[in-house]
């Protein structure tokens, strides 16, 4: 089996705001071309045109219909990819140790080489965040595009994984979770962010943003008087207009 | 094992280059790095430097690699060998395919250039298209506005100078209400993405209304799922407490709206309902400083809201008292509207109130002085922050114009458009109706039309009728069945040309339009009537040209293929004379160009139309010596001059390339897009960035672009004369006079004030037997985009059941995995079913266009899209049931003819599970081979 490194200082990750993801797949899709074309073997995709077709992709989006006790069902779109756990189950048990998490960062990694594509980094996750790519063998997951973030070779406001830039919506944010001060700390410490299933141990870095309360109903005693009619006298309509139109600056005549 | 990290290098190459062109993966427009590899496309990413999308990219822009690279490209020009529908085409030389097209249409344009219909669907070269086709003198052009979203159009233009999307935005910085109706994914794609992003991250309140919760209004902070076809009902309802309670921008409305204008009220007059004139022909207003008249635009002039005018014995009032008198009556009470609208009265009271507080009491300024066109100087600029979005959800209704008319009525009694925190129009809009053109079809054998096709009529004397009073157009746009069919009707093209009515016509030349399956209604009858044949045997459609880039269903109807390149593979501009990129803070347009050459037998459709516009001599594609004029679509958008100094770009001209908006041709004005990211965007002044109809700084910035020549400041109509002008004919007044049938149509229809009225299919199906309303809405993943097949995007979105709230599925007892047959008045399909909570109570929807013909796309005949995939298309007919009456009704708004998806209405039960989704179509043979069993695409090493 293979070891954990001591937790790094430096813990990136990802910030997921449910209160705003529209669940339109941009990150999907954008995670998918920039892994396809760069680090390890291609995403593969098996039957692409025919009757059951399936591929790989590192990041998914599921959309859950939520009922609350009162109100309308409410629809919560959530995207889901490795979480980079601190205690992270699918490094401890990979076989060959080309599953590792990095010392420097605490980007959880497949080393490509290593590995046997026996699939147990995949049991052993409790996210299904990591999905064997059945062309190549090998296990693939989220890089968080290692090989983006400090890439030279790309403008500096580039270094960043492919769905943070493309999420459409702004409700991706990559940064470092062991600064406190740092933006995504801050933003989860604002708005309440929380670890996916904490009863699994697994020690998340990423955090979901929890969506805000909706269809809160209105304070309607506050809101009436602005709908108070102006004209209740019974002089009807010229009552109304005369009173409507005192309120322009200077009176009507 | 060891702690040993292996080395891995973190600054791998990236590309070789990357091109900056734009997406067309939908109509969106987006800016697009795309990062070559070995002259392979390897990645494509948002532009950060672009206006519409800065950087950020949908799931379909990231997906264009596949739909570039897509199986079912088509590979050269096919001429159809065996019987129409059968997909039997043999491969031609493009000096064949253009032979044959200049044969078949040269005889036309010297005899009978109107039996020409060249429509052109999801074109975003319209600026050029119908330079082509005014050039070869049909009447017969139009794109697909008409079946998409041509209410919200025509009735903002008509309103205020332009609606959504294209015209106007949310003042995404500023607002601090946001409401949006009926929107799934829609046009503006990311910008609205970004914008809700930006509401979001301030804290500020979003509410959606839609009977669908999902995308949008799944992130909204209130969900209003309103009954369909009713939100003109409830908006004119808000409209009704705003102005019981006096909270209407009242300043605002006297000052830039005509709320003040004088209207005749002596019913026998035959001025009645009109402006009071002066000799110069403006609408007059009283004069607050002096009781006395003035023209509208007069210098210094307050306009007084309050006062009525009395001319030889008759009473003129403002526009002000007739609203009042109509949106005052408890017609409009939330009470009186709730139970229909599917929204409880206190809730509609409360979104009311929510408008009022908001928008008066949370009013922000912004310290920034400007000038109205009466020279009136205001230190500051007010706003309202409340702010609004709508589009296909509210207009694909029979009642569609209006309800969107009484939407932006609501925007402007708060004080809400061209306000900061409200909504802002993006240069070079706005535009009022009378700065458009008015429709042309005038028909000369051998010469180009007398005008541009598509415009906005103000009266009855705009209609395009022949002196029999019959519509001189095949989709009977511009005739007294739809007065302001500002997009034309592409969906009554192929009805309309099978019946002959109101002529037959000999060939049908459509690009990028899929009319033979999800863009017609009636898919089984189209099919009949594009097959049909005569009694000699001929087709009744007697040829049909067709342009497309890949495999789609409507393929295999045509007789000439004229296959065009992918989006990475052409030029293109998205110009200001077309449909243009636009922000509300500047004035942009942009390239495609070729960022790699087809590796196939394909030219760009619009390279095509200079060739055949050269060989069919069409006036403005050939030279005084009769030689071809641009040799290719480059070239005309280089070279072509539309108005002296205006070309189809605005950025870079002048030898030099330093004009903007104005300048002569610079022959490098391409290369110059190419260096500066593919587009052109230039500022508008702060002090002209709001109160653009009104401002004197933005109508000189305007001018000075050559958006127009000469300054149009204008304001908001709240009463559209020209709607009163056809109404007034139906009653009997002026020599051009509507059908007696059609009479009572365009009386209750064409108010000059917004109404609301039930759907048409609600009065021509019983309700009670068809107690449910049936929709669609396209994935955000495929909004727009140009068909299915897309490897990556069908892995997604490759189901589409039917999704049934809780009541419907309750009550029928259906559990997972179950079919459904669902009938309307029209047809009956049988498809699988899922339950959806989140739902109005008596809708059902699907994802639209999922659905596949066999054969089609490349695809397997066994995909999911093409057995269990369906349309709601078959349950939808481009008429109405009959009713009695022995006429047949459009379903369609009656004012613009936009198609009445919306309207329908069905009946659902349990069925036996079929083999796949019914009806089943028989196989199209593909002209394209299948598409590989798998994939693993790196184009780099």
């Amino acid at each position: 089996m293979t070891q954990l490194p001591p937790p790094s200082a430096k813990k990136l990750g990802l910030v997921i705001d449910l209160d705003t993801c529209v669940g339109c797949h941009a990150c999907v899709v954008s995670c998918k071309g920039w892994n396809t074309e760069n680090y390890g073997v291609p995403l593969s995709d098996q039957n692409p045109y025919g009757a059951d077709p399936s591929g790989t992709f590192l990041n998914r989006v599921h959309s859950y219909e939520v009922q609350p006790e009162q109100g309308a069902a409410q629809l919560i779109h959530f995207p889901k990819s490795c979480l980079h756990c601190e205690d992270a189950p699918c490094v401890t048990v990979c076989p060959t140790g080309a599953s590792y998490k990095r010392v420097e960062d605490g980007i959880v990694l497949v080393n490509e080489s290593d590995c046997i594509g026996c699939g147990l980094c995949a049991w052993a996750c409790p996210y299904g965040a990591r999905e064997l790519d059945a062309a190549a063998g090998v296990m693939k997951k989220c890089t968080l595009c290692v090989d983006r973030i400090y890439n030279e070779n790309l403008p500096e406001e580039d270094r960043q994984p492919a769905c943070v830039r493309t999420c459409p919506a702004g409700a991706r944010h990559f940064g470092d979770l062991g600064d406190e001060n740092s933006a995504v700390s801050k933003l989860v410490a604002d708005r309440g962010g929380f670890d996916l299933m904490p009863e699994q141990g697994t020690k998340p870095v990423n955090k979901y943003l929890p969506p805000r309360p909706k269809d809160v109903e209105p304070e309607y005693d506050i809101l009436a008087p602005y709908l108070e009619p102006i004209a209740q006298d019974g002089k009807g309509f010229a009552a109304w207009l005369d009173k409507t139109l005192s309120a322009l600056p200077g009176g009507t005549k | 094992m060891s702690l040993d990290q292996p080395q891995l290098d973190t600054s791998p190459f990236v590309s070789d280059e990357v091109r900056k062109t734009t997406c067309y993966m939908c109509a969106c427009r987006c800016g697009i790095n795309v990062h070559m590899k070995g002259g392979k496309v390897a990645y494509i990413e948002g532009n950060k430097d672009h206006p519409v999308n800065q950087g950020v990219l949908c799931a379909k822009g990231s997906a264009g690699i596949m739909q570039h690279n897509a199986p079912s490209r088509l590979r050269a020009p096919l001429r159809r060998v065996g019987p129409r529908g059968s997909g039997e085409f043999k491969e031609i030389s493009w000096e064949e395919a253009l032979t044959l097209a200049t044969d078949w249409l040269k005889p036309i344009r010297e005899k009978h250039p109107e039996k020409l219909a060249f429509f052109t669907g999801r074109d975003q070269s319209q600026s050029f298209t119908s330079f082509w086709a005014q050039g070869f003198g049909t009447p017969n052009y139009a794109a697909h506005g008409g079946f998409c979203s041509v209410n919200m159009a025509a009735a903002g233009i008509y309103t205020m100078g332009g609606a959504f999307w294209e015209f106007g935005q949310p003042d995404w910085d500023h607002t601090k209400l946001f409401m949006l109706f009926g929107v799934a994914e829609d046009h503006d794609s990311n910008p609205i993405k970004i914008g809700i992003g930006k509401i979001k991250a301030r804290g500020a309140r979003m509410i959606g209304v839609n009977p669908i919760r999902t995308g949008y209004n799944a992130v909204a902070d209130d969900w209003v799922g309103i009954t369909p076809g009713t939100d003109g009902l409830f908006i004119l309802a808000m409209v009704h407490c705003l102005m019981k309670a006096g909270k209407v921008d009242l300043d605002y409305l006297a000052r830039f709206t005509n709320a003040a204008v004088l209207v005749n009220q002596d019913a026998s007059s035959d001025q009645f309902g009109l402006f009071l004139r002066d000799a110069d022909g403006q609408p007059q207003v009283i004069d607050r400083r002096t009781g006395k008249l003035a023209p509208w635009n007069g210098q210094g002039v307050e306009p007084d809201l309050a006062a009525t005018h009395m001319v030889k014995g008759i009473t003129h009032r403002p526009v002000f008292h007739l609203m009042a008198d109509r949106y005052l009556s408890d017609t409009y009470a939330p009470e009186a509207v709730a139970e229909r609208c599917g929204i409880p009265a206190k809730r509609i009271r409360a979104i009311a109130a929510d408008l009022a507080r908001v928008a008066f009491d949370e009013a922000i300024e912004l310290d920034r002085a400007w000038t109205d066109f009466r020279g009136i100087r205001h230190d500051k600029m007010v706003g309202r922050p409340v702010s609004f979005h709508a589009m296909r959800g509210i207009s694909a209704h029979s009642n569609g114009f209006q309800t969107c008319r009484a939407l932006h009525t609501l925007q402007i009694i708060l004080g809400a458009v061209e306000t900061p925190g409200g909504m802002r129009f993006k240069p070079p809009y706005p535009k009022p109706a009378t700065a458009h053109p008015k429709p042309h079809g005038k028909v000369t054998p051998g010469a180009a039309l007398d005008g541009p096709h598509l415009g906005y009529p103000h009266g009855p004397e705009d209609l395009l009728l022949d002196p029999d009073g019959n519509p001189t157009r095949i989709d009977k746009a511009f005739s007294w069945e739809n007065p302001m069919s500002a997009h034309g009707l592409m969906h009554m093209v192929i009805s309309n040309a099978h019946a002959g009515v109101p002529y037959k016509i000999d060939t049908l030349f459509m690009y990028m339009a899929n009319m033979s399956w999800n863009s017609s209604m009636n898919v089984g009858g189209v099919h009949k009537m594009l097959t049909d044949t005569d009694e000699n045997g001929d087709y009744v459609i007697p040829r049909i040209i067709y342009s497309d880039a890949y495999s789609s269903e409507m393929v295999a109807y045509a007789d000439l293929i004229l296959p065009d390149t992918t989006y990475l593979e052409r030029h293109d501009c998205i110009s200001l004379l077309d449909r243009p990129i636009c922000e509300a803070d500047g004035v942009a347009d942009a390239i495609r160009w070729p960022v790699v050459e087809p590796d196939r037998d394909v030219r760009g459709f619009q390279s095509v139309l200079c060739e055949l516009g050269a060989r069919l001599g069409l006036p403005g594609f050939v030279n005084a010596d009769g030689s071809q004029k641009y040799r290719d679509y480059a070239d005309y958008i280089t070279n072509h001059i539309r108005r002296p100094g205006v070309g189809p770009l605005a950025g870079f001209r002048n030898a030099d390339g330093s004009g903007k908006g104005r300048g002569d041709v610079n022959p490098d004005q391409l290369q110059n897009y190419i260096d500066n990211g593919g587009f052109w965007i230039e500022h508008v002044p702060e002090n002209a960035a709001y109160y653009k109809p009104f401002s004197n700084e933005y109508q000189a910035w305007a001018v000075k672009m050559g958006f127009y020549d000469v300054e149009q400041p204008y304001i908001f109509q709240l009463y559209v004369e020209p709607l009163r002008k056809f109404q007034a004919a139906a009653e009997g007044i002026g020599t051009r006079q509507p059908p007696d049938h059609l009479r009572g149509q365009i009386k209750k229809t064409m108010d000059p004030l917004p109404i609301w009225y039930p759907p048409f299919e609600d009065g021509h199906v019983d309700p009670e037997e068809y107690p449910i309303h049936a929709l669609t809405q396209r994935p955000m993943a495929m909004y727009h985009s140009w068909g299915t097949q897309n490897a990556w995007l069908r892995q997604i979105h490759g189901h589409n059941p039917l999704y049934l709230p809780t009541k419907i599925w309750a009550a029928n007892g259906f559990k997972d995995g179950d079919w459904a047959r669902v009938t309307s008045a029209h047809g009956s399909i049988t498809v699988p079913v899922a339950h959806q909570a989140s739902l109005n109570e008596s809708t059902v929807w699907t994802w639209n266009a999922i659905g596949k013909r066999k054969g089609a796309w490349a695809l397997d005949e066994k995909a999911p899209e093409a057995t269990k995939g369906f349309l709601l298309n078959h349950l939808i007919h481009e008429l109405l049931p009959p009713r009695g009456d022995g006429l047949r009704w459009a379903n369609s708004d009656p004012v613009t003819g936009q198609a009445a998806w919306f309207d329908l209405r069905v009946k659902i039960e349990k069925s036996a599970t079929p083999n796949e989704a019914q009806p089943v179509m028989p196989a199209i043979k593909s002209p394209v081979a299948k598409g590989p069993d798998s994939m693993t695409w790196k184009v780099g090493k």
